[in-house]
């Protein structure tokens, strides 16, 4: 019981870190809660069934489409919505992007409805079903696996991506001290666009996920998924990207240990309440940095 | 080489630059002298384009760069030490010198800036794989400097880099800058360290209250009744 409890939890936690980096790579560099990545993610889950359903697309290719897709969706919203708002007060940007996440859940609702669609079945290669790792009661399917392997390949693909590379450093850079930043030749706008395009495909990736997983995909998926996330985010510690794997994975097993054992409506306050702890606890979170303010 | 035309430069409503007007020759080490809130940050902001004048021209080697961005700025050849270093804290001191670089692409032409840097700076080789907000005020002023040649500009902009720093450091940091002006690298710099800058300095300005009061040769202005007694507490 309680090994699969952790089995399945390990499966949301994955998903919720892949959402989370969004969010506090989006911080890091901004210091703005993207609230309309949670939509972002929604419309991975969608355009991942259109291109499987309207394209005929094979799964692997509407994934990657779909994440494309996603990420220029991420890199829209910012040139659209936040770059205006750059040296406005943060308040100013903080409601665009809750108007936007509104935006996109009814942008997506006339488009798909608002009922929840299943993921395409038939897309999905028939090993997904069988079982790949058993020991005693506990069952893995390969599907689960998939999304382990997935994840956690993504995520150290992200961090090569952000430790090794120059955008990547400039990217850390800008974090640190925007101003200066720029005075290096850097274009801060372009590296602000890649962080929310990077940010974006693996949430599109995240909701890819879920929607197999779960088997289904609504407009408002996107509301649920992004607060969890963007709790997640803080109990690791906002801006810091390790901070936020570690947080969605134990968010995660929080949760479906809270569901198990304390009873199944409480998982989202078990959830809650940890996140709450943390923070009064460690205000920085688990891996975060304590900030003093600058005078 | 450099030139500014009349500029005026605004936070906000505050009028920070009054219309300042000053040039660079190719080679020459200018400084620009003054008491705090003279407006000699803003200067160099406005030149690099964080702040960009709203009245006025810069040009640079004959080309107005007045409403250019930072980064094409950058690219033309002139790049800043900011005033109180910036560096990047949570980054190495290796990954802070090739930000520096950032926008070049001729990789071996990096590879031989950073040996460059290491050879200038030798204890910025020892400390290479540190976090950069781990080093020394003097060391980090001396990473700044490294990280700002690493774009190999034409015009170095300088603002008090012996903002600070030990006396000892500040000689040491000195005749670096001295140093890279005689490799050719044209120096503009920034200092309330007057004393020190007109030593080095082929010609000065002093700037007050966001304009230029007084401009000549770095020996006049040493001698300058007016100079002595305000900037460097003598007579």
């Amino acid at each position: 019981m309680l090994e699969q409890q952790l089995v399945n939890g390990l499966t949301l936690g994955l998903i919720y870190a892949l959402i989370a980096v969004g969010y506090t790579m989006v911080y890091g560099v901004i210091e703005l809660i993207n609230f309309a990545h949670g939509e972002v993610y929604m419309f991975g889950a969608f355009l991942c069934m259109m291109f499987l359903t309207v394209f005929g697309a094979p799964l692997i290719v509407a994934v990657l489409l779909s994440m494309v897709c996603c990420a220029l969706m991420g890199v829209l919203l910012d040139v659209v919505a936040y770059r205006p708002l750059r040296n406005a007060p943060r308040l100013a940007a903080l409601i665009t992007a809750i108007g936007m996440s509104i935006f996109l859940q009814n942008l997506a609702m006339i488009i798909w409805g608002s009922r929840p669609l299943p993921f395409v079945k038939e897309a999905l290669p028939a090993f997904f079903k069988v079982t790949a790792l058993s020991f005693g009661d506990v069952k893995i399917s390969w599907m689960q696996m998939t999304i382990y392997i997935v994840a956690v390949a993504l995520m150290i693909l992200l961090n090569l991506i952000i430790t090794k590379t120059r955008t990547g450093t400039a990217m850390r850079a800008l974090a640190q001290n925007r101003v200066c930043a720029s005075l290096m030749g850097i274009n801060v706008n372009r590296v602000i666009a890649f962080t929310f395009a990077l940010g974006s495909g693996l949430g599109a990736m995240a909701g890819i996920m879920v929607s197999m997983f779960y088997n289904t995909m609504y407009p408002t998926m996107g509301y649920n998924a992004g607060v969890k996330a963007f709790a997640a985010a803080v109990l690791g510690g906002i801006g810091s990207v390790p901070g936020a794997m570690f947080g969605g994975v134990v968010l995660g097993i929080a949760e479906t240990l809270g569901a198990g054992y304390v009873s199944s409506p409480y998982r989202d306050g078990v959830a809650y309440a940890i996140m709450i702890l943390v923070i009064i606890l460690r205000p920085s979170g688990l891996l975060g940095r304590a900030v003093t303010e600058k005078a | 080489m450099l030139e500014l035309h009349d500029i005026h430069t605004y936070y906000g409503n505050i009028h920070a630059l009054k219309g300042v007007s000053l040039r660079v020759e190719k080679g020459e080490i200018v400084c620009l002298i003054g008491a705090n809130g003279a407006g000699k940050t803003t200067t160099l902001m406005s030149i690099s384009g964080v702040t960009p004048p709203r009245q006025g021209a810069v040009t640079f080697l004959g080309e107005d760069v007045t409403r250019c961005t930072t980064e094409k700025i950058v690219s033309r050849g002139i790049t800043q030490v900011p005033e109180g270093r910036m560096i990047f804290p949570r980054l190495t001191v290796r990954e802070n010198l090739l930000m520096g670089a950032y926008l070049r692409k001729d990789k071996n032409g990096i590879k031989a800036g950073e040996e460059r840097a290491y050879e200038l700076f030798p204890v910025l080789r020892e400390r290479r794989s540190q976090m950069g907000g781990t080093l020394s005020g003097g060391e980090q002023q001396m990473l700044a400097i490294g990280r700002a040649l690493m774009a190999q500009p034409a015009l170095l902009l300088l603002d008090e880099p012996s903002l600070g720093l030990a006396p000892m450091v500040v000689e040491n940091i000195f005749e670096i800058i001295e140093q890279i002006n005689a490799e050719g690298v044209t120096v503009m710099l920034v200092e309330q360290n007057a004393q020190m800058a007109l030593q080095i300095s082929h010609r000065g300005y002093v700037l007050e209250t966001g304009a230029v009061t007084l401009e000549g040769p770095a020996a006049d202005l040493l001698a300058d009744p007016k100079v002595r007694s305000a900037y460097l507490g003598l007579d």
